[in-house]
């Protein structure tokens, strides 16, 4: 009987969960009851994801109503796979979460803070399961509003004043999103996302649809963070504590790509976006300035959480740039890196979380020599780092390897000498940080540091381990993003 | 304003005819316009009214901090309990029908009971962000 509620219980769980962090007082209270709903819905998001590949796509009709009239949350092999990556790395950080909020979160506001971030989580979940498109912007709204609430807890008082640059570029994303569905109602007269793919068949060329897609698009985008609309990104991550850059960095963008494509393969369809239009190109060309612009000034940060946020909007890039490559390889190279960029991502903001629980600073010339100290956490930097260059061996490459292949299935072979290019770059930011991490003599606050306590250590550890796990066994990433692909290159739901 | 006898005494006339209209407004939400949002803003409008007149100090003897504080939640527990409970009686997710003897009354006491929720939520997420606003700078 449960099986079948699953669903609603992968939205709702978190939902009750932040009540009632919000009712206690005491921040340890508070942290065990996110613990337990952390750790419970991963089970859940695996449950589902099994039963879509044994059964197929799963509807559920969210209070009874019979979908398109009602609510309906649809799974289907893609968002099966985008809400195991978000459960998992809610479960995984989740231990690590407790002394770094300790540290960096006054003592009376630590519920609080658990109370937003399970409400961002359910946001986050809920954008990946409904199919209703209303329902999408409101838990896009409740994910975004409470990211806004965990950037501004942040210690650095430019904290406040990244959380309110967010406030605007992510209310100018949501409007647009909200403009798009509005245009899309008008002409389809539904807000269910299978049946307005129905329904748009015969009036894709009409105005008022092509309007649609461009809004959704260019909010969406503002949401993923595409170049150049990611201005917003750098300085929330920097500034926002790190338990909240971990989560946000490995989930927020995450989910918006997979808004986007679900908006362009299941409700406009492969013809409209690629045949009829220059989507393609659009997406390649911002998404090559992305891998080069993003990664070059990445390069110059002093501030290594700045440096790895703009690591980010480059990785981002090789994202969008499976939809630019648009056939089966290169799309399912796009959904794989989702996954393994989250992993690889979580486990770099986690080190240096790790450092920064330590030695109070992430700034590159208090990070020499900390590897004498750290060594533990400062290898994690290194296959971390690896996984973001794509070296052969961690997750990173695999991801590489498929967008390579759908480069050379279209005939591009210049775009593959820009992937390994663009990685040439990420090369030289992560390698200046791992040659200061190393082979510099300490300075004066990395001498007192020490490995940060097992339960920050363990899950960093278990994130480093997938990245290497993830780049030898790709069933449950290439293969599941090879399911999606196809799934989403036929139309699928 | 304290010592100003018209603004006291209207507001003590105003004040229950106001708390009197918001449960209208309230139960009317699901046969007609209104509903816990509306209703809400103006249980709230009423303690923004009497601080204004009476003083933060006494609107916050009335309604304290802290029962503002955690007005926002409940309401919140109480929207996604409803739902547990149609869980629990074997129904989909926030489906109402088996609340009652036949589901359109099924439907109808849900409406309320969500509404309720919505009330609360709304009426102290409105005076909490009045109380931070009027409150700065005072500690």
């Amino acid at each position: 009987m449960i099986s079948a509620h699953l669903p609603a219980l992968q939205v709702v769980l978190p939902l009750l969960g932040a009540v009632v962090c919000a009712f206690l007082k005491r921040g340890s209270w508070a942290w065990l009851v996110a613990l337990a709903v952390s750790l419970v819905l991963p089970a859940i998001a695996l449950g589902l994801l099994y039963q879509t590949y044994e059964g197929g796509t799963i509807s559920y009709a969210l209070g009874g109503w019979r979908p398109p009239f009602g609510i309906e949350y649809r799974v289907d092999i893609f968002n099966a796979f985008v809400l195991v990556l978000v459960s998992v790395i809610g479960a995984v950080i989740m231990p690590y979460a407790k002394r770094s909020v300790e540290h960096e979160i006054p003592e009376d506001k630590q519920a609080w803070f658990y109370a937003i971030y399970l409400l961002c989580l359910c946001g986050l979940l809920g954008i990946a399961i409904t199919g209703d498109a209303f329902n999408a912007f409101v838990f896009m709204e409740i994910s975004s509003l409470a990211t806004y609430a965990l950037i501004a807890m942040g210690r650095d008082r430019r904290a406040l004043l990244a959380a309110y640059q967010y406030l605007i570029m992510g209310t100018i994303g949501a409007t647009f999103y909200v403009i798009g569905v509005g245009l899309l109602y008008s002409m389809t007269g539904t807000l269910n996302l299978a049946d307005m793919a129905n329904r748009l068949a015969g009036i894709e060329d009409s105005r008022a649809v092509l309007a649609a897609l461009a809004f959704l698009t260019v909010g969406i985008s503002l949401k993923l963070a595409l170049f150049p609309l990611h201005v917003w990104l750098p300085n929330a991550y920097a500034y926002a504590p790190s338990m909240a850059t971990v989560f946000l960095s490995a989930t927020a963008t995450k989910v918006a790509v997979y808004l986007l494509l679900r908006y362009f393969f299941s409700v406009f369809g492969v013809s409209v976006i690629y045949a009829d239009l220059p989507v393609s190109w659009i997406f390649l060309v911002l998404s090559i300035a992305a891998m080069f612009g993003a990664s070059l000034v990445a390069v110059f940060q002093a501030n290594i959480k700045r440096m790895l946020a703009y690591s980010s909007v480059a990785q981002i890039g090789y994202i969008t740039l499976g939809i630019a490559i648009a056939n089966k390889t290169g799309l399912a190279g796009g959904i794989v890196h989702l996954f393994n960029h989250a992993i690889m991502k979580a486990a770099l903001f986690m080190a240096l979380g790790s450092i920064f629980f330590r030695i109070g600073s992430v700034r590159i010339e208090d990070l020499a020599g900390i590897a004498k100290r750290m060594p533990v956490t400062a290898g994690v930097f290194v296959v971390g780092g690896l996984g973001l260059i794509g070296v052969p061996g961690t997750a990173g490459f695999i991801s590489k390897w498929y967008l390579g292949l759908g480069a050379i299935e279209n005939g591009w072979w210049w775009l593959l000498m820009l992937i390994v290019l663009s990685s040439a770059i990420a090369v030289l930011y992560v390698g200046r940080v791992v040659e200061v991490m190393w082979f510099r003599e300490p300075s004066p606050v990395a001498k007192k540091a020490e490995e940060p306590p097992l339960s920050m250590l363990l899950p960093t550890l278990l994130l480093t381990f997938a990245t290497i796990y993830f780049g030898f066994d790709t069933f449950l990433t290439a293969h599941m993003a090879d399911l999606a692909a196809q799934l989403l290159l036929t139309g699928g739901r | 304003m304290k010592l100003d006898v018209v603004f006291r005494i209207a507001a003590k006339i105003f004040i229950p005819f106001m708390l009197v209209f918001a449960l209208y407004v309230q139960f009317h939400g699901e046969l007609g316009p209104g509903g816990g949002f509306q209703a809400g803003v103006v249980a709230a409008a009423m303690v923004v009214f009497y601080a204004i007149i009476f003083g933060l100090e006494s609107a916050q003897k009335i309604v304290p901090p802290r029962v503002v504080e955690l007005m926002v939640p409940a309401g919140v527990g109480i929207f996604a309990g409803v739902g547990v409970v149609s869980l629990l009686l074997g129904e989909n997710y926030l489906n109402y029908s088996p609340f009652g003897g036949d589901s359109q009354h099924g439907q109808e006491y849900g409406i309320i009971l969500v509404e309720i929720g919505v009330l609360v939520t709304v009426t102290g997420t409105l005076v909490a962000i009045f109380y931070s606003f009027v409150g700065r700078g005072r500690e």
